[in-house]
C-alpha cells in the first residue's frame, strides 16, 4: 500500500483525514482505489474524460506526475504521493 | 481572524516589495489563525497580474508543516497597483476554503496594507488581521 497525504480541501472526502494509504500499480489504479475508499474524491481530482485536472498536482515520492508518465505512472508499495491543489490566482482578464 | 506579528507583517511586505512588479506568494502556517511561520514562495508565472506558487515549493512547506503540527492559515500574494481585495480570479483559484486569503497591496507604497479573507464557494468574507 502506498502513502497518500491530503492537504485540507481534499479531506471533506476522507473523513478529515491526512494521511491515507491505497494501493494500485499505477497513479491511475491508485485513484480508483481512493475513489472506492473515499466516494466523490476522484470528481474533485479529476474531470469528466478521467485526465488529473489542472490544478491538481499528483507528486509520487516529490515529483509531479507530469514530468513522469501522468497518470501510468508506476507506483510502487512504499511510494509516498502526494495530491495537492495549486494555489493560484490573478487579476482579471 | 489573523494574528501576525510585526516581524511577520514587515517581512510578507518586504516580500511583496522585492518581487514588485511580479506578485510574490507564500504560505503562512499556524494554530487558530496565529502565524507561526512564513514560507516565501516562488511565483512561477513571474508576472505583475497573476501568480502560481511553485507546486514543489508547496509541497516542501506542507510536509514540513506537516512535520512539525502547523496548520495552513494563509496563502498570501501581492497586488502591486490594486487595494488589497480579491479578484474574480483569485475566487475561482480559491481552492483552500479553510484558508485565509491574505493580500499585501502595494498601491500605495507609503502605506502598504495586508488584509485577509475567506473565500469559498464564491463568496467572500473578510477577516480582520491583528498585527502585534
Amino acid at each position: 500500500m502506498a502513502t497518500v497525504y491530503v492537504p485540507t480541501p481534499l479531506r471533506q472526502a476522507t473523513g478529515g483525514r491526512s494521511k491515507l494509504t491505497a494501493s494500485g500499480r499505477t497513479v491511475k489504479e491508485l485513484l480508483d482505489g481512493l475513489e472506492r475508499s473515499y466516494p466523490g474524491i476522484r470528481q474533485q481530482l479529476c474531470d469528466e474524460t478521467g485526465e488529473v485536472r489542472s490544478f491538481i498536482n499528483v507528486f509520487v515520492n516529490g515529483t509531479e506526475i507530469r514530468q513522469l508518465e501522468g497518470l501510468s505512472t508506476p507506483v510502487q508499495d512504499a511510494d509516498e504521493v502526494s495530491i495537492i491543489p495549486a494555489m493560484a490566482g490573478g487579476l482579471d482578464e | 481572524m489573523l494574528e501576525l506579528s510585526r516581524d511577520q507583517a514587515g517581512a510578507l511586505i518586504k516580500h511583496a516589495e522585492e518581487e514588485s512588479p511580479n506578485e510574490c506568494c507564500g504560505l503562512l502556517a499556524g494554530r487558530n489563525g496565529r502565524v507561526e511561520r512564513v514560507y516565501p514562495g516562488t511565483n512561477v508565472d513571474h508576472s505583475p497580474y497573476t501568480y502560481l506558487m511553485d507546486p514543489n515549493e508547496q509541497l516542501a512547506a506542507f510536509k514540513d508543516m506537516e512535520a512539525v503540527g502547523l496548520d495552513l492559515v494563509g496563502i498570501y500574494h501581492s497586488h502591486t497597483h490594486t487595494p488589497a481585495y480579491p479578484s474574480r480570479t483569485d475566487v475561482a483559484k480559491a481552492f483552500y476554503p479553510d484558508s485565509l486569503y491574505v493580500i499585501v497591496s502595494l498601491a500605495r507604497r507609503d502605506a502598504p496594507d495586508i488584509r485577509a479573507f475567506r473565500v469559498a464557494d464564491g463568496q467572500i468574507r473578510e477577516e480582520s488581521v491583528i498585527v502585534r
